[in-house]
């Protein structure tokens, strides 16, 4: 035994009254070319509870889920559903044994209808074996209701939100009559009140009986859904409790194995010259007649819900998408921002907010990805690039941003999200930028990753940078930013200076 | 805080040295000549590889569809594909050779230009390619109609356009000075045509171009991921039109090659040639859904099509058998090294 966490969770199960476990894995160990994903791990799933996977990136939570859900196949361990050994053949395997997982990445199939989706493979046949529409639609209704979801089932996935597709999912897994139902970070493109009712209907879940495996970042989360939880970390088991017996603090220091005291470091300093004005911004049917300063140094946080109009309003900063009426001074002079370029030539920089959507190229390594803007204004000559110069530049980036890989020729699809994220931000620093706009700088990144993150944001506006940062974090937005702009349907609501702000002032600004 | 206190995420044992993703595809083409030399022995008693003008005439034969290869390398990098080479490499042929005719052919398409410097119809074939190119790439990145289909209208044009210039009659009676192109010569005993080392010289070029520049970069980010690209600030149009260009260029360029060698001009040349080229580009391990791919690969997939066609013709295998066999080939070749990849991704 190598931790003390081990015999603790040991004892509590055993002073339960003989718990009935759904799933229980014992000693998993799975290796990847240089890595050490899983080293002896374990996890005990009650029936009828929630239980939560904590850690941080590359703690080994995915890959744990992975193997549960039959995707991986381990290097060695125990496995027993409902009591019973058992070895899985694949996720499909998996899904007819019970064992559901619902992807961070929605699988769904966009063109087809709700109800195709649900019942593919499974399509009710009348007596001529042509599929029996009529039957479909009404499995489906009955699904539903059971779960209490309200989606047309006839209507096109590809039409629904991020939310709703996420019900499609879950009444997928649960149309299996799936014991344990895995979901990997639900909550990351939820707004609210969509959380509040997927909430609702895990609960609905756990009521009738049913495992769930729950992967988050979010600490209120835990305390809020989940009846217990195991945290992982470096790819070992650490320990498994109760919620409600746990504070905060305690969860944080099992996670990264050392205190993290200051989680949102912004620095005091000195507010510069207004570097950037926007002035009746309008992007026709997104957003309207958005104004605001940014100054050197000034970390402008903007708040608002999933959908408000935030994200548009950086990307046409950026010229991604350019305005169709207003201006954008940039250091005092009207600059028509048509593309990116335009934009990084003034000094811009764009973290933006999908990673793998519109940041990394999966396929190149991390030297590529770390380059690829700052070639549009340096390092070539001639067409050529200076590579040597470049290469040794990229990598002391990657090490003050302490990015985690053996060398920078690493595929950077092998990176966790968090390192990810750093490349990617190592790729806006290396553009020396001025102006730097970053959206959603820290989701699905752990805590560790996290404050790092952070100081190095609070340090770059400590050197006179003019920082724009957007986040559905409050917390976040409330600890990083000097000042906050809030944005609801696509119009500014108001601005709140730090001293002003919380979280409620935000909330009513936001929601309107 | 130090760095160390940062509890790593995942245990580091080892990292690995890469081989280059050509020596898989380098094995393969070795195999297929090691099987040619074995039938050769058993069925035909001679060796197929211990013969230097066989070795010299595998390169020349696909040398036209390697210079091309390398255009469409550079094409599929980027997630799209260019069906109109072979059509480009029959306009260029008829207009350069139209510019090359001797003033003996008394029926010339120019009279008035026969005898001139060699060099207009080199240029003049180049243009052709460049312009074809040039809008493809235009269609592409202005229209955002999908390049399977602003080739496919290429080549269905450019095809008309090669018949309709002389309504179908072939352009003959070349200038020597032009047909020297299509010439060998002997290097150390070894007789090496010049189009082989035109393909080995747009080989090393263009190689160097995707390694080293900012072009090359760009295109594989384009490929890789478009969204990513833009937002890098990369000009998105502007760098397909420069990509489509080249790859036109280098179809010109197979077009006058192909032309010298044959001394003339026909409208049905380079029929099925962007098909060669696509071959060896994804045999040689380019992948068609973009952001993966290197010359060296594609000039050793040139190769392996060369090599199949010259063992068959040496085995005597019928005309009919040699094309079912080469296209399980091609398929198996790329099975095989799909295959491979795979296992590095997990491995």
């Amino acid at each position: 035994m190598q931790s003390p966490g081990m015999t603790e969770a040991a004892r509590e199960s055993g002073a339960a009254p003989a718990p009935d476990y759904l799933l229980e894995v014992a000693d998993v160990r799975k290796e990847f070319p240089g890595v050490l994903a899983l080293d002896n791990v374990q996890l005990r799933l009650k029936r009828g509870s929630v239980h939560a996977l904590m850690g941080e990136n590359g703690a080994g939570k995915s890959t744990l889920m992975k193997i549960v859900a039959g995707i991986y196949t381990p290097d060695s361990g125990t496995f027993k559903l409902r009591g019973k050994d058992i070895r899985l053949n694949g996720p499909l395997d998996a899904l007819e044994n019970g064992i559901a997982m619902i992807h961070q990445e929605l699988n769904l199939m966009a063109p087809m209808t709700v109800a195709e989706n649900i019942w593919i493979r499974r399509e009710p046949t009348s007596r001529f074996g042509f599929v029996d529409h009529g039957e479909m639609r009404r499995k489906t209704v009955a699904l539903f209701k059971r779960l209490n979801i309200d989606i047309d089932p006839d209507i096109e996935v590809g039409t629904l939100s991020v939310a709703n597709r996420q019900m499609v999912e879950i009444a997928k897994a649960v149309s299996y009559e799936s014991d344990v139902l895995i979901m990997d970070e639900p909550t990351s493109a939820l707004t609210e009140r969509e959380v509040d009712h997927l909430f609702t209907i895990i609960r609905t879940l756990r009521e009738q009986g049913k495992g769930i495996i729950y992967i988050t970042h979010k600490m209120n989360e835990l305390f809020e859904i989940a009846d217990e939880f195991s945290v992982f970390r470096d790819g070992k088991y650490i320990a498994t409790k109760l919620s409600h017996e746990v504070t905060r603090d305690d969860i944080i220091r099992m996670m990264v194995g050392r205190e993290i005291t200051q989680m949102f470091p912004k620095e005091e300093v000195p507010i510069g010259e207004v570097v950037l004005s926007a002035k009746g911004l309008t992007l026709k049917g997104v957003f309207s007649d958005v104004s605001f300063d940014l100054r050197a140094g000034e970390i402008l946080g903007i708040a608002g819900l999933v959908g408000s109009g935030r994200s548009n309003i950086a990307e046409t900063i950026f010229g991604v998408t350019p305005a169709t009426s207003g201006t954008i001074e940039l250091f005092g002079k009207t600059v028509r921002v048509d593309s990116p370029s335009t934009a990084m030539s003034h000094g811009l920089a764009f973290l933006t907010e999908d990673r793998k959507e519109t940041g990394c190229f999966l396929l190149l390594d991390i030297q590529e990805n770390t380059q690829m803007a700052v070639l549009q204004s340096g390092y070539v000559k001639n067409g050529f690039v200076k590579q040597t110069q470049l290469s040794k530049d990229s990598k002391e980036i990657s090490a003050a941003l302490r990015v985690k890989t053996p060398d920078m020729a690493e595929p950077i699809i092998n990176l966790s999200g968090g390192n990810q994220q750093k490349v990617l931000i190592g790729r806006w620093l290396l553009t020396k930028p001025k102006i730097l706009i970053l959206d959603e700088p820290t989701r699905g990144i752990d805590v560790g990753a996290k404050a790092e993150i952070h100081r190095l944001i609070s340090k770059l506006a400590g050197q006179g940078v003019g920082v724009i940062m957007i986040s559905s974090e409050m917390p976040e937005v409330l600890g990083m930013s000097d000042r906050i702009m809030v944005v609801h349907e696509g119009k500014v609501t108001g601005f709140l200076d730090r001293a002003e702000a919380n979280q409620v002032k935000i909330m009513e600004l936001a929601s309107h | 805080m130090s760095t160390n206190e940062i509890a790593s995420p995942t245990s580091v044992i080892g990292s690995k040295k890469r081989l280059p993703p050509e020596v898989s595809i380098l094995a393969v083409l070795i195999g297929i000549a090691i099987v040619f030399e074995i039938l050769g022995w058993i069925i035909v008693g001679d060796s197929f590889l211990a013969n230097k003008q066989r070795l010299s005439i595998i390169i020349l034969q696909v040398s036209v569809i390697g210079i091309i290869a390398v255009g469409v390398t550079q094409v599929i990098i980027t997630a799209g594909v260019d069906l109109s080479s072979g059509s480009v490499v029959g306009l260029a042929a008829m207009v350069a050779a139209s510019l090359a005719q001797t003033s003996l052919n008394p029926r010339a398409v120019y009279p008035s230009l026969t005898d001139i410097s060699p060099i207009w119809a080199i240029l003049a074939g180049l243009g052709v390619g460049l312009l074809a190119g040039s809008v493809n790439g235009f269609l592409i990145a202005r229209t955002k109609i999908p390049p399977f289909i602003a080739t496919l209208g290429m080549m269905v044009s450019a095809r008309g356009l090669a018949k309709w210039y002389t309504l179908g009659q072939p352009v003959a009676l070349l200038d020597d000075s032009f047909t020297w192109l299509g010439k060998s010569f002997n290097i150390m005993g070894f007789p090496l045509p010049l189009p082989v080392i035109v393909f080995l010289v747009v080989a090393v070029i263009f190689h160097i171009a995707l390694g080293y520049t900012r072009y090359g970069k760009f295109t594989y980010a384009i490929g890789a991921n478009p969204q990513a690209a833009r937002v890098s600030g990369i000009n998105i149009g502007g760098h397909l039109i420069k990509v489509y260009a080249i790859a036109g260029l280098l179809s010109g360029l197979a077009g006058v090659m192909t032309a010298a060698r044959a001394a003339s001009g026909q409208p049905g040349m380079g029929v099925a040639y962007e098909l060669d080229a696509i071959a060896a580009a994804v045999i040689g391990g380019t992948s068609l859904s973009g952001g993966v791919g290197r010359i060296t690969g594609t000039v050793i997939g040139t190769i392996i099509l060369g090599v199949l066609t010259s063992g068959f013709t040496f085995l005597k295998v019928g005309a009919y058998y040699q094309e079912i066999i080469k296209g399980m080939i091609i398929v198996a070749a790329v099975i095989i090294d799909q295959h491979r990849q795979n296992k590095r991704k997990k491995a």
